[in-house]
């Protein structure tokens, strides 16, 4: 028997005062399973364990959970990846969001942070008969912007989006902002940076890079917002 | 797009940009300053007034003081809007924090004149 310790974020706003950390012994058969398998086993020990998962590969997002001090998705961290020397797991909810229950986060300010940059194509031409083209070399320019998931790992590990996020639109708004800016169908790309200047909205980044270092898609907020800069930048006087 | 009344310039780019050319400015001066201080080590009294009675060295040291004030202002701007959420006491700090930049400012002038 391998047994790990794990040690889990429990908050039911109904019947606690208090958040508190509830103790679980695991039997891994010494395995190096998925965090997200990790809490399932926990789940048949206490049915009132609550946790969001989907798909469980890595695609839907729902399982964005805060593991021994890092984001990430439980499903695609296994256990070799953030269990620490001790043998010791501590999980809790992203971290900086309101807690619904246990590990189960209220991500209202995240989307509405996404709403406001207005993650759909804008073109104010005539459309075409049957669709938009795009060259190759354009439709390049959207590779890791696109493959974002929206799972929240790198706003809720960002300190500016901790401190203000109804102003900071924050790394993953910023992620999909700068999609439709670097997309050659997209049309509005003045009204998107004027909606962006403020002190608040793209510069509050103070280019931490704690998105770059946890986003589970490997993909560079950082980068983006660099480059939303230098838009900004070059439409400015 | 966010409202903001107390930033320094006309938008966050604005700041940015202020932010970065002040930091240029004070390496310089301070590069400055370090040099000459290695390449002075018996400095004394009238050399020193010596460099500040010349017209360059004052633009020089003027537009770092004005440098510096923007830098600190924008700095501290930022970290006050981070950390201070109740309105009131955070309009409080930014006036403390603006005065005292004003009065290092006058005085900094006084001193590079005054001499
Ligand atoms: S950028 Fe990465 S970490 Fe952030 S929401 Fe998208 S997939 Fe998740
Ligand atoms: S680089 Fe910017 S967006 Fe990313 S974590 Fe740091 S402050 Fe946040
Ligand atoms: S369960 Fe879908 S991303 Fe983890």
């Amino acid at each position: 028997m391998s047994m790990l310790q794990v040690s889990v974020y429990r908050y039911n706003p109904e019947t606690d005062s208090a958040p508190y950390m509830q103790e679980f012994q695991v039997d891994t058969q010494g395995r190096d399973l998925m965090v997200l398998n990790v809490l399932e086993i926990i789940k048949q020990q206490d049915s009132s364990m609550a946790y969001r998962r989907s798909c469980r590969e890595g695609v839907c997002g729902s399982d964005g959970m805060n593991m021994n001090g890092s984001n990430g998705l439980a499903c695609v961290t296994a256990l070799s990846e953030v269990v620490d020397k001790r043998g010791k797991l501590v999980l809790r909810p992203l971290p900086g969001l309101p807690v619904v229950r246990d590990l189960v986060v209220d991500m209202g300010i995240f989307y509405k942070q996404y709403e406001r940059i207005q993650p759909y194509l804008q073109n104010d031409t005539p459309p075409p008969a049957i669709e938009r083209l795009q060259s190759p070399e354009d439709r390049e320019k959207l590779d890791g912007l696109y493959e974002c998931i929206l799972c929240a790992c790198c706003s809720t590990a960002c300190p500016s989006f901790w401190w203000n996020p109804e102003k900071f639109v924050g790394p993953a708004g910023l992620l999909q902002s700068y999609r439709f800016l670097a997309d050659s169908r997209d049309t509005a790309t003045r009204e998107r940076l004027a909606d962006l200047e403020d002190p608040f909205s793209v510069f509050r980044c103070r280019g931490i890079m704690n998105c770059v270092a946890v986003c589970p898609k490997g993909l560079n907020p950082t980068r983006a917002i660099g480059k939303i800069r230098e838009l900004l930048m070059a439409n400015a006087t | 797009m966010v409202t903001n009344i107390t930033n320094f310039g006309r938008s966050g780019l604005s700041d940015w940009l202020i932010q970065r050319v002040s930091a240029i400015i004070l390496a310089l001066y301070t590069i400055f300053m370090v040099g000459y201080l290695l390449f002075h080590p018996a400095l004394d009294y009238p050399t020193w007034n010596g460099l500040f009675a010349q017209t360059w060295m004052r633009i020089f040291s003027l537009l770092a003081f004005l440098s510096l004030a923007a830098h600190a202002w924008i700095g501290l701007w930022t970290v006050i809007t981070d950390y201070i959420k109740p309105t009131g006491i955070r309009f409080a700090v930014q006036i403390v924090v603006m005065l005292a930049i004003f009065v290092f400012l006058v005085w900094g002038v006084q001193v590079l004149w005054g001499a």
